[in-house]
């Protein structure tokens, strides 16, 4: 069996990119939403609920279609964003990392919201009457204290984002270089004769990709919690 | 005048109406469970908006009501030392230590970090996390940790209740040199007699939500009715178990009892030792289902045999669990509450920290 050609080099980059790219974009509102989730009372927080879990049950290539509809070129998002910032999605990576960022933003809150949950408020109490205020009080207890769920969510976003396919092939197709990344790589091999090689490298550089993420988020979050509980 | 409380506050179906003064280095606010001195303390840190009235802390207005003023806890430099101590598990002690200065304007800082370190004799702990220390150092951390935060008052919730006597005995002392050092002015909160005799100079009684007196210590202590009143008879029951194993991870002992696994913490006793435990009566909590997600670790099935009277409001519940007879004390509003009758299947529920190595003795099988 022969090395990766540079075609498919350029998907397994694209790949890792556009999962980063997910992951790093979804985190500070993945924590920011956890939160109002977890700790807010405020009217529509149900409906909050329900949108942030909604790419979780819908059909990916619905999400996608919405994407395209929005964030297309002509949708009232992305002309919006096209317009004013420069900021374009349909047919680029950056439309394939935000597909990705939707896909796993209910796995990332889901999981930071949970270690919220098991924060102890007594904590918080204590570091109130220490003189922290309200924010002082979220980032020196609050937010230390939920570091592993972080990991843990950002490792759920990442490979989610590793695995996407329906959405991001519906928004942003898959164009060798631009918005081909492994999954719609592996696809576009099954559909050609002799493809099968191509197909069969990809997914073990998946595999590899996925074990390797597995191991690094589960040592990060043996160090955070040796950190938390000493 | 230090402390001026007048407040009233309705928690369910629990009243607080508090009113009293206090000028006193030492003020215990005492009282059986439930009567509701931790409210009355969470109300003076700001943890608890109190429905109406007033607090003034040295002629400062922390609460009013009328005037719509509510200084939130971050503001009112109040420092608090909790039952439990609640020190930041991912900070080591140093750092727990200086939490508080760290938001102290720094021309308000006097407290000396070496001289709370040696006044408190934890200078050989900084390094160390809160997981590893033992209970009567944790609770020596939270004090200097309150202390470094120079506050105008210093509040203390039975910080000594989880600690056993040994343990107790450790940090009196330093309760009395910050007392007498005179420094801040402390609030104690305790339902041991023995603890306020000691330390405190002045005393609020508080019986089911109300200050049933307040003055000097000495006056108060002399009234010994008013003690009887708030029932505090030690009521408790005596049953024999077998040390089954330690788990030396969590600083636990299990014991073996006919009524079930107990957890205990950790005693130095090799496995198969006969022990007798005593339970307090006081320390039992009663619950018909199976609780979850509750920190305490012990909880025993069993059936009420019967319900008798005890002092003032409450009950006493005796239990048969496993052939083991506890007792249980709980107010009559909650035997009624509940519908507690004999014959009933019950759960009861015993904090580890409440067991008493001080009445744990050897014994061998059949002395009981």
């Amino acid at each position: 069996m022969e090395g990766l050609s540079p075609e498919e080099w350029t998907a397994v980059r694209l790949s890792l990119k556009v999962a980063s790219v997910a992951m790093a974009a979804s985190l500070a509102p993945g924590i920011a939403i956890a939160f109002l989730l977890e700790r807010g009372r405020f009217w529509g927080r149900q409906a909050l609920d329900v949108l942030v879990h909604l790419p979780l049950v819908l059909p990916p290539v619905v999400v996608g279609w919405f994407l395209l509809i929005g964030f297309g070129r002509r949708g009232p998002i992305g002309a919006f964003l096209a317009e004013h910032f420069g900021i374009v999605f349909s047919f680029r990576w950056t439309g394939a990392a935000l597909a990705c960022a939707i896909m796993g933003f209910p796995l990332l809150v889901r999981a930071i919201r949970l270690s919220i949950a098991a924060v102890d408020r007594k904590l918080e109490d204590a570091a109130g009457t220490l003189g922290a205020n309200p924010t002082w009080v979220f980032a020196v207890v609050t937010l230390p204290l939920i570091v592993p769920g972080i990991i843990a969510g950002m490792v759920l976003s990442f490979a989610k984002a590793m695995g996407e396919f329906g959405a991001t092939i519906t928004f942003v197709s898959n164009i060798p270089g631009e918005t081909q990344t492994i999954p719609t790589a592996i696809y576009a091999y099954t559909q050609v004769p002799g493809g099968e090689g191509g197909a069969l490298r990809l997914t073990l550089v998946s595999i590899a990709i996925s074990i390797l993420a597995l191991w690094l988020s589960e040592w990060l979050a043996r160090r955070a919690r040796r950190r938390i509980h000493g | 005048m230090i402390l001026d409380v007048d407040i009233r506050h309705e928690q369910g179906a629990f009243s607080l109406q508090t009113r009293f003064r206090s000028d006193g280095k030492l003020t215990a606010l005492f009282g059986p469970s439930g009567s509701g001195k931790t409210t009355l303390v969470n109300a003076i840190g700001g943890l608890v908006r109190p429905d109406h009235g007033r607090i003034v802390v040295k002629e400062r207005v922390l609460v009013d009501t009328k005037a719509d003023v509510f200084v939130p806890k971050h503001r009112r430099r109040i420092g608090y030392v909790f039952q439990e101590a609640r020190l930041f598990p991912h900070l080591n002690v140093r750092q727990n230590l200086l939490f508080g200065r760290f938001f102290t304007p720094r021309r308000e800082r006097r407290a000396s970090f070496d001289h709370v370190v040696g006044l408190l004799g934890i200078g050989h702990l900084l390094a160390r996390r809160p997981s590893t220390l033992s209970g009567g150092e944790r609770q020596r951390v939270a004090i200097g940790r309150a202390l470094l935060a120079d506050p105008q008052l210093l509040l203390m919730d039975e910080p000594l209740a989880s600690l056993d006597e040994a343990r107790k005995a450790e940090i009196y002392p330093y309760i009395e040199r910050l007392r007498d050092e005179g420094g801040v002015p402390i609030v104690l909160v305790s339902h041991s007699v023995a603890e306020i005799a000691r330390l405190a100079t002045s005393i609020v009684v508080l019986s089911e939500g109300r200050v049933a007196a307040s003055g000097p210590a000495a006056e108060i202590l002399r009234h010994t009715s008013l003690f009887a009143q708030t029932g505090l008879a030690e009521a408790g029951a005596l049953i024999e178990a077998k040390v089954l194993r330690h788990e030396d991870a969590f600083g636990l002992t299990v014991l073996q009892a006919g009524a079930g696994l107990l957890t205990v913490p950790r005693l130095e006793r090799p496995a198969g030792t006969r022990l007798r435990v005593r339970l307090r009566a006081r320390d039992i909590i009663l619950s018909l289902r199976k609780p979850e997600g509750l920190s305490a670790l012990n909880v025993l099935p069993g059936v009420i045999s019967s319900i008798e009277d005890a002092e003032g409001a409450s009950m006493d519940v005796q239990l048969d669990c496993g052939g083991d007879r506890l007792v249980a004390r709980v107010t009559r509003k909650s035997v009624a509450e509940l519908g507690l009758t004999p014959g009933l299947p019950i759960h009861a529920i015993i904090k580890s920290i409440a067991f008493d190595p001080e009445a744990v003795a050897d014994t061998r099988p059949g002395t009981m």
